[in-house]
């Protein structure tokens, strides 16, 4: 069966460093897999190659057997398929929440402004949020923003949804409202492909986990693998400094 | 602010010895800043009309009767300078949105483009207004455009639009380059298109980042209006030195900048207000002096 995202020999560089490194990843459509690893360790920019908001240097990345990499490709189509959520939220701080989630389905989708603001309020409501929706970002709590986020990547219903250490930026207390929203999506048929600093969350939801070190893939297994049995000098390593 | 909140609910305030010791601060700056604007005054009010030949000043420049006379004319010939305000903003906002849009443009395909916008900021901002209003006001109706396209005040108003533009081209790309990248990201993260980033998530951003320098500009634009007489229009300026020669008196002169002060200031203050709240809120709690 054709992986739902593949990377092949993947390199991205920022000048003379090189964040992945032939990188090689297959992730199966409606599979939960995590990225885990150092900072620095090339997670994010493996997210934002898979949406196109970095170009990579070498290889291909491959959305449903696709080469979405391709040179001159646009990358429009493919973003609306791939959604991310972003570690500091970045929600558009002059827009009501609503107006966050209906922009992009008015002026990308093209439905009625009607239509959309119809959806923006039923997923609202379906998270928690529905009294919300007239109000700005600024005025919402770290986990309430975050979950925002997360609505407003959803509401384009994308096949792939990126989540990019979405909760590194919240107040210990409100990681968990955040990470119940990512748990009722999994199973919804969704593809995830989650870095996170949250081990155990990690070993929770996910397929399979992915250890990154210096921009490749140094262990893949399941959460049981990969977590009690790394067979990796350097996952196991990782994991003594992360876990205690 | 505590002490604020005191007073407001008609309690005696009750104060802290820190409240107390800030209380006696307030009052001594008060003091000062009271006492020196006293002397500053005195020594004007009383050391000016020593001076030698003040009686001959006073006549030429502060002359009451020579105020009455030329006021109702001075205004009327301010509203012209209104007019030109009025219809060279929109024309300076659109074009420098323009330039700074071509500034920022990314694609490498647009190259020339951006060039040439750089070149356009800088051969505006590099030369006097006057001289562009010389330049393209006599320039362009010397080609022998037809009436009406051959008058000066239309070519002087775009010798004005033209050299503004590109100062205020300018402040909207600071605007347009303050906001954060990641906004750029999610915005194009959902599919939206470059262009439709930019009008629905950055530039809304940006244009109210820079109200104030931009407002700035206009209080600038509406002084510079009057330079526009010095190649015909009788506008306020021009209107005040025909006063001047006619009767042999200065005192127009005082009275169009009285007339210019009566717009700028509130516009002024307008500008300061907006700067303050944009830096309250933008730049956090102050720290202690």
């Amino acid at each position: 069966m054709t992986p739902k995202v593949s990377l092949r020999g993947v390199t991205k560089s920022f000048g003379t460093n090189t964040v992945l490194c032939n990188l090689s990843l297959d992730v199966a459509n409606g599979e939960v897999v995590s990225l885990i690893g150092a900072s620095g360790s090339g997670k994010t920019t493996l997210l934002r190659c898979v949406n196109l908001l970095e170009q990579i240097d070498d290889g291909a990345v491959l959305l449903d057997g696709d080469e979405i990499s391709a040179i001159g490709r646009d990358p429009n189509p493919v973003r609306r398929r791939v959604g991310i959520v972003f570690q500091s939220f970045n929600l558009f701080p002059h827009m009501s929440v609503a107006r966050n989630i209906t922009l992009a389905l008015t002026k990308v989708l093209g439905l009625s402004p009607a239509d959309a603001a119809a959806q923006a309020g039923e997923l609202l409501r379906r998270f928690g949020l529905a009294e919300k929706a007239d109000v700005y970002p600024d005025q919402l709590s770290g986990g309430q923003q975050q979950r925002v986020a997360i609505i407003r990547a959803l509401a384009m219903r994308p096949e792939v949804l990126l989540l990019d250490e979405i909760t590194s930026a919240l107040d210990p207390e409100l990681v968990g409202e955040v990470l119940d929203v990512v748990r009722e999506l999994k199973g919804s048929g969704i593809t995830l492909l989650i870095a996170t600093h949250e081990m155990a969350f990690a070993r929770e939801i996910s397929d399979r986990v992915c250890f990154l070190h210096t921009g490749t893939v140094a262990e893949i297994g399941t959460p049981a693998q990969v977590f009690s049995t790394p067979s990796d000098e350097r996952t196991q390593q990782f994991l003594r400094r992360v876990m205690n | 602010m505590a002490f604020e909140l005191h007073r407001r609910s008609g309690h005696q305030p009750r104060l802290t010895t820190r409240q107390e010791h800030e209380r006696r601060q307030r009052r001594r700056s008060s003091f000062i800043a009271a006492a020196s604007t006293f002397v500053v005054l005195v020594a004007v009010v009383v050391l000016v009309p020593r001076m030698p030949r003040w009686d001959r000043v006073k006549q030429s420049f502060f002359d009451v009767n020579q105020m009455r006379n030329s006021f109702p004319r001075l205004i009327d010939a301010f509203w012209l300078d209104v007019k030109i305000f009025a219809w060279t903003t929109p024309a300076i906002f659109a074009l420098a949105l323009l330039i700074a849009l071509a500034r920022n443009s990314r694609s490498p395909a647009l190259f020339p483009v951006r060039m040439l916008a750089a070149a356009y900021t800088d051969v505006m901002r590099g030369v006097p207004v006057i001289l562009w209003i010389y330049l393209v006001g006599f320039g362009v109706p010397g080609l022998g455009i037809a009436r009406p396209f051959n008058s000066p005040l239309l070519w002087g108003s775009v010798a004005l639009a033209m050299t503004y533009s590109g100062y205020v081209a300018e402040v909207f790309r600071a605007g347009i380059d303050s906001v954060h990248e990641s906004q750029r990201a999610a915005a194009r993260s959902l599919g939206l298109s470059s262009t439709q980033t930019m009008r629905h998530v950055v530039l809304p951003q940006a244009i109210r980042r820079v109200v104030p320098p931009l407002l700035n500009d206009l209080v600038s634009l509406q002084k510079d209006v009057a330079l526009v007489s010095l190649i015909g229009p009788i506008e306020i300026l021009r209107q005040a030195g025909i006063d001047k020669s006619k009767f042999a008196n200065f005192t127009p002169f005082v009275v169009a900048a009285l007339i210019f002060l009566s717009v700028t200031i509130p516009l002024t203050r307008l500008t300061d207000y907006l700067w303050h709240r944009e830096r309250r809120r933008t730049s956090g709690t102050r720290v202690a002096p």
